[in-house]
């Protein structure tokens, strides 16, 4: 089975389990205060990581390159709330510019 | 419904940029249609696509889907009905249907998480399928920029997520930790490390 049918299985069934199984079988009982502040600062610290990951990272380095332009263009749209797929086109657009005229 | 419509697009750039990933047209709708969790499919995508992995992308997209645990909790004594209905119910959850479903009191609205999730993900799956199917007519996605649409729709995502002080020196200390491993480590474990700063969050009980 390929790296990406297997992601896709496993990741579709513990989703579902994460989004099932506290609502139907530990119903009622809170998360102890310091795990829910765990939990809550997952989502920012990787999402985080993966825009670093995404704009800098190039087989196994840092580089800086048109991706980052494109970041500064998405920061951009995103600071005046353009929906979603304005915002990635924004800066698939100015990397697709920077590297023509690089 | 602006939701629907919302999903829909969002879900045609995941169908897009999971093509690049390495994923077809059926994968990627199949992804989406069980998943249906935006950053983590995206997360486990980049993984993928960086060579990172299986395993690397399932920590990721578990990492990230982890918060949909503590709103299931909250979610639960707003539920009625047998375990089943529980269950089909809770499949609704994501960060928006939970919000819109949200009275403010600690009490939730089971029906309207429900409906807006089946709103969402219809338009979601619509999308990733015509992206990922229409991703074939694309050519070469560096010289269209799509890889800058990568961290893009990351940054999108989290926007929403630095509401408070916390969240953002947790975002802060993720992309430190996440750059600095960058050069020494292997693909998709940049992502995973950087999750130990969440643990931030074990400093100060409430």
């Amino acid at each position: 089975m390929s790296d990406v049918w297997l992601a896709v299985l496993v990741i579709g069934m513990v989703t579902a389990a994460i989004k099932i199984a506290p609502a139907v079988w530990l119903g009622g009982r809170p998360l102890p205060d310091r795990l829910e502040g765990v939990v809550a600062l997952l989502a920012p610290t990787l999402l985080a990581a993966l825009v670093t990951v995404q704009t800098l990272g190039a087989d196994g380095r840092a580089v800086l390159d048109a991706r980052a332009a494109g970041l500064i263009t998405a920061g951009a749209a995103v600071a005046v709330r353009a929906p979603i797929l304005a915002v990635a086109g924004a800066a698939a657009l100015t990397a697709a510019l920077v590297r023509a005229l690089a | 419904m602006p939701l629907g419509v919302a999903a829909f697009t969002f879900g045609v750039s995941f169908g897009v940029l999971a093509r690049g990933a390495g994923f077809d047209g059926l994968s990627a709708t199949v992804m989406s249609a069980t998943t249906w969790a935006g950053s983590a499919q995206f997360a486990s995508a980049s993984v993928l696509e960086a060579g990172g992995g299986a395993a690397a992308a399932i920590i990721a997209a578990v990492l990230l889907n982890a918060r949909y645990g503590a709103m299931s909790l909250a979610l639960a004594p707003s539920l009625r009905g047998s375990p089943v209905r529980r269950a089909a119910t809770s499949l609704g959850l994501a960060d928006e249907t939970w919000a819109l479903a949200a009275h403010g009191d600690g009490r939730f609205d089971p029906g309207r998480m429900v409906g807006a999730a089946l709103v969402m993900w219809v338009g979601w799956v619509a999308g990733t399928a015509l992206g990922s199917l229409g991703g074939d007519f694309l050519g070469d996605p560096k010289s269209l920029g799509l890889d800058a649409a990568f961290p893009a729709l990351f940054l999108a995502l989290l926007v929403p997520q630095l509401r408070s002080r916390p969240a953002l020196a947790a975002a802060a200390g993720g992309s430190i930790v996440a750059l600095v491993l960058l050069p020494v480590a292997p693909a998709g474990v940049p992502i995973i490390a950087a999750a130990a700063v969440a643990l931030l969050g074990l400093k100060r009980p409430r």
